[in-house]
């Protein structure tokens, strides 16, 4: 079998490069390279992953800054070619401001920063990064930003549901949808989207950070093995 | 400097006094410029030259096999935790910055701590705050409350180092006086831990990290070694942090210290560039010249006085070998960080300071480093004598337990916690909110436990005893989870100790830590000493906070704070009977909250607590326990609520409670306790593990699915109680 190759984005600022390093190769057996983001070459990485953190800070918005670092050309090309790019935290926040993703992420509601474990409901589970997981499965994933709250606009909104490009939902343990279980205030309670094209994810809950039983969840997996999957079997 | 100062003022703002500066001139042979008396002044300060402290520190003589590096030689000290790998961690005081500016004093007090550790070559994977706070009545109080989460929050976050808790308490003394204590660990290979040295002639100092700027001059000097009454005007000595910087800082030092040519590495914290160079030159015993010149500023107005006691933060400062210098400031560009050489390494053991191709300083390092000390008579204060009458109305029994389990000091940290990101780099395997936090170490697959104490109740009526219970409480924290007590940090928070009384306390509690850290078999190996906590309503409580750290071998298996199984049977141990009287109130939390007041005299016995943590540890070793916890502030009732919230169950005493005690037993405070769950078919082999031992035991209930029932006639709705208990903190942010 085909072995994945994963590059995991560095900026400035980022802290969840080795986090996913462990989850994607430590624990999943992947071959995985760390891009700088002054880097122009993505050296053959079959996936794409940014990873969370403050790039440059997040001084003036999240992700704002990063969106004109080198390697950002680099990247819109892979993902105009179809490959796929996962975009965790601050890289869906990065995403977003690459206009590879609709939509924005507000500072949460509840205008603190959040660091808790939080359930996802699988919406759509035949996509690349969704493969491996049941129709309405329940993921427990945690969530860690200050700035979580995804908003976007009706036609967009719209879109996003008429297309099955909403991937998660911030949910009960049960899968209830109901604001009690949304810790953002994200719209529709959106904790992870795809673009139209669906190689694009942009969620906020950190899967690298639920890759072992000892660390209180294994449910991050399951989008490292669908993607693992999809490019297997490309 | 204003010239124009007189000799009084230049003091007075350097909190020197006349006779420290007729030293001075004994020491140099001459009267030092305006310059030379601000090094002094920076070094010889309370802060930096630990002048009442030093003689008290000097207990801590205490050492074992484990220690890789001792106290008070670098940084911070460092414990082996196996596989080639060493622990290094130290606690810091961040009180004075944190109540002038609270969300920048606590922000701060982060990144200093995280670069003490990170000058040590080790990379940062822990961070917890010991916090205490006034009691709420003040607005300014509930300002440096929030403004304190809110910095730590911030700054934390940012940093990619996760906070796994620590302590918040909330008390009258400490009105207008937060202490804001910050904790780091760092994991490094032992052949790869580094000094803060500057190593041999002509090697060259380099400067990276952040500009240099008017912020933080007499940080140490003035805002740390005055009391607050002083310093309401003092904003401008408080720092302003940049963690996105730090954070750079961090990836670029771990990388530059494997370097070819690399030689030391120093922090700049309190005082800046003089004591980081000061102190480095120091432990080489050579000398430094520094050009001024070459230091890059935030205002090109700033005088020589004013760069060298800048205490802009995110400052680092390397030695290498010459010829090396390129290549290292090579790796902070990569990071985006200004880096510049801006002195060398001289034979003659003294500080040198160019300025516009001007010698502007020429002073021995010597006497800088010999600040002077000071020995007090201590003087122990009057004991009060108790005057509280409890009297119990058990009538609205339930509404007193939901009041008092939801008051600041005993609700839920929750809405604190959750605050900090306290998971990133994947090894957080016990959450805050236990008995310790625990990070696992990837490379061995053990577990470290870490925990914050303090007792400042206790302390108040007894400094002794009060810091003997706070250690034994920090070591048992961690053999309750079933760790090893490896090694101590504090952070000893104190009053003026000009004042006989207070010194007394000072006195008592680092003879009583010094003790007890030998008893325990954890050294201390690091530490920090923050006095002049005092309003101009007097002296906060004494508050030596204890640190421990403990390794938790093969660590996969965590034992639960909370219940896990409906129907487990519930022991405490260290206790055999449930019969508390009322001389177990005084001292407690309970008559703390609902007597505003603290009597009594607190009691351990050192011997029975070691049996006790044995014993837990071996129990857990067998694996025969399921949850435990151990038996500490509020009481047990206290410890069985908060073992049946976070663990989602309930609980019933199977043993008679005499309703004529019920109150001290069920809130009385009592040490070495710990309240352990086990499964039925487990109770045998229990049995058998105890009765071997002299420790007393008692069993006194079991886990419910729901309902907490007391006796026949009282039970607990445990719904409300949890959400009242789980949101009071929350109330207080908003």
């Amino acid at each position: 079998m085909k072995k994945t190759k994963f590059g995991i984005v560095v900026f400035p600022g980022t802290w969840s490069d080795q986090d996913c390093y462990h989850a994607v190769s430590t624990i999943l057996g992947n071959q995985s390279v760390f891009l700088w983001h002054k880097e122009t070459d993505l050296k053959d990485i079959d996936c794409l992953i940014l990873p969370g953190g403050f790039s440059y800070g997040d001084y003036l918005r999240p992700g704002a800054i990063a969106r004109f670092s080198p390697i950002m050309n680099e990247i819109i090309k892979f993902a105009n070619s179809g490959k796929p790019v996962i975009g965790i935290c601050n890289g869906f926040q990065i995403l977003c401001e690459a206009n590879l993703l609709p939509g924005i992420l507000l500072p949460n509601n509840v205008l603190e920063f959040r660091c808790a474990k939080t359930h996802l409901r699988v919406e759509n589970n035949v996509s690349t990064f969704s493969n491996e997981c049941n129709s309405n499965q329940i993921l427990n994933i945690p969530i860690s930003h200050g700035e979580g709250n995804y908003y976007a606009n009706n036609d967009t909104l719209e879109e996003l549901e008429g297309n099955d490009r909403i991937l998660f939902r911030y949910s009960s343990e049960s899968g209830d949808i109901s604001k009690n279980y949304n810790p953002n205030g994200s719209i529709n309670n959106i904790a992870g989207i795809i673009n139209k094209n669906k190689n694009v994810l942009g969620m906020m809950p950190h899967p690298e950070r639920s890759c072992e039983s000892i660390l209180g969840s294994t449910d991050g997996n399951y989008i490292f093995k669908s993607i693992m999957k999809s490019i297997t079997q490309s | 400097m204003n010239m124009k100062k007189n000799l009084e003022q230049k003091l007075y703002d350097l909190a020197l006094k006349k006779t420290e500066y007729t030293q001075i001139i004994e020491k140099i042979g001459r009267e030092p410029n305006d310059l030379e008396l601000g090094l002094f002044g920076s070094l010889w300060s309370e802060h930096c030259g630990y002048q009442h402290s030093k003689p008290l520190l000097k207990k801590f003589k205490f050492s074992n096999d484990n220690i890789l590096v001792d106290a008070g030689s670098q940084n911070a000290g460092a414990v082996d935790i196996g596989n080639g790998l060493a622990a290094v961690f130290k606690i810091e005081s961040h009180n004075h910055p944190s109540a002038v500016e609270p969300v920048q004093g606590a922000a701060t007090g982060i990144g200093g701590i995280v670069r003490d550790i990170l000058a040590m070559g080790a990379r940062p994977v822990a961070l917890m705050n010991s916090l205490r706070f006034g009691d709420m009545s003040l607005k300014n109080d509930i300002h440096i409350f929030n403004g304190v989460i809110a910095g730590i929050s911030e700054y934390g976050n940012c940093i990619g180092i996760p906070n796994v808790g620590g302590e918040i308490v909330f008390d009258e003394s400490y009105n207008n006086n937060p202490l804001v204590n910050a904790f780091c660990l760092g994991i490094v290979k032992h052949d790869e831990i580094v000094e803060a040295k500057v190593g041999d002639v002509d090697n060259i100092l380099i400067l990276a990290g952040s500009r240099t700027g008017k912020d933080g001059i007499h940080g140490a000097s003035g805002l740390a070694s005055q009391t607050l009454e002083e310093e309401s005007t003092s904003k401008s000595t408080v720092q302003v942090g940049d963690p996105f910087l730090e954070k750079l800082l961090i990836e670029a030092c771990l990388e530059v210290i494997k370097e070819d040519g690399f030689v030391g590495l120093q922090d700049l914290g309190a005082a800046g560039l003089t004591s980081s160079v000061v102190e480095a030159a120091e432990r080489s015993k050579k000398g430094v010249e520094l050009n001024l010149d070459q230091i890059k500023l935030r205002d090109i107005s700033m005088t020589p006085y004013e760069i060298m006691l800048s205490e802009s933060q995110e400052r680092m400062l390397v030695s290498c070998k010459p010829g090396n210098e390129k290549s290292i400031i090579e790796i902070f560009k990569k990071w985006d960080l200004e880096a510049y050489q801006i002195g060398k390494v001289i034979n003659k053991p003294y500080i040198n300071i160019y300025y516009k191709n001007e010698l502007v300083a020429d002073l021995p390092i010597a006497p800088l480093v010999e600040c002077p000390t000071y020995t007090l008579n201590p003087v122990k204060p009057k004991t009060i004598k108790s005057n509280v009458q409890f009297n119990f109305d058990i009538k609205h029994f339930e509404n007193h337990v939901a009041e008092f389990i939801s008051n600041n000091n005993l609700s839920s940290r929750n809405s604190v916690f959750r605050r900090y990101d306290h998971q990133v780099q994947n090894n957080t395997v016990i959450i805050p909110g236990h008995s310790s936090a625990g990070i696992r170490v990837k490379e061995t697959g053990d577990t470290l436990l870490l925990t914050t104490d303090g007792n400042s109740r206790y302390c108040s009526v007894d400094p002794y005893k009060g810091t003997l219970i706070t250690v034994a409480e920090s070591c048992r924290n961690i053999s309750t989870l079933g760790g090893t007590p490896l090694a101590i940090t504090n952070c000893l928070n104190f009053g003026n100790p000009e004042n006989p009384e207070v010194y007394y306390q000072l006195d008592q509690a680092t003879t009583a830590l010094s003790e007890a850290s030998k008893f325990f078999n954890a050294p201390v190996i690091s530490g920090n000493v923050s006095l002049y906590n005092e309003t101009n309503n007097g002296a906060i409580k004494p508050s030596p906070i204890i640190s421990t750290l403990g390794i938790l071998k093969n660590g996969t298996n965590i034992t639960k704070s909370g219940f896990v199984n409906d129907n487990d049977i519930v022991y405490l141990l260290g206790i055999d009977n449930l019969e508390l009287d009322l001389e177990s109130l005084h001292g407690s939390e309970y008559e703390n909250y609902f007597y505003k007041s603290v009597t009594g005299i607190p009691e351990i016995d050192l011997d029975k607590e070691k049996i006790l943590q044995d014993t837990n540890r071996e129990l857990i070793n067998k694996g025969l326990i399921n949850s435990a916890n151990d038996c500490s502030d509020g009481g047990l009732l206290v410890t069985l609520l908060e073992k049946c919230f976070l663990g989602g169950k309930g609980f019933e005493f199977t043993i008679n409670l005499n309703n004529n005690n019920l109150i001290p037993t069920l809130f009385g405070e009592v040490n070495s306790r710990i309240v352990i769950s086990i499964s039925s078919n487990n109770e045998k082999k229990l049995l058998n593990h105890l009765d071997q031992s002299i420790l007393p035991y008692i069993k006194i209930g079991k886990v419910k699915s729901d309902d907490f029932i007391i006796t026949q006639k009282f039970s607990l709705n445990l719904a409300s109680m949890k959400d009242k208990w789980l949101n009071k903190l929350n109330h207080i942010s908003n």
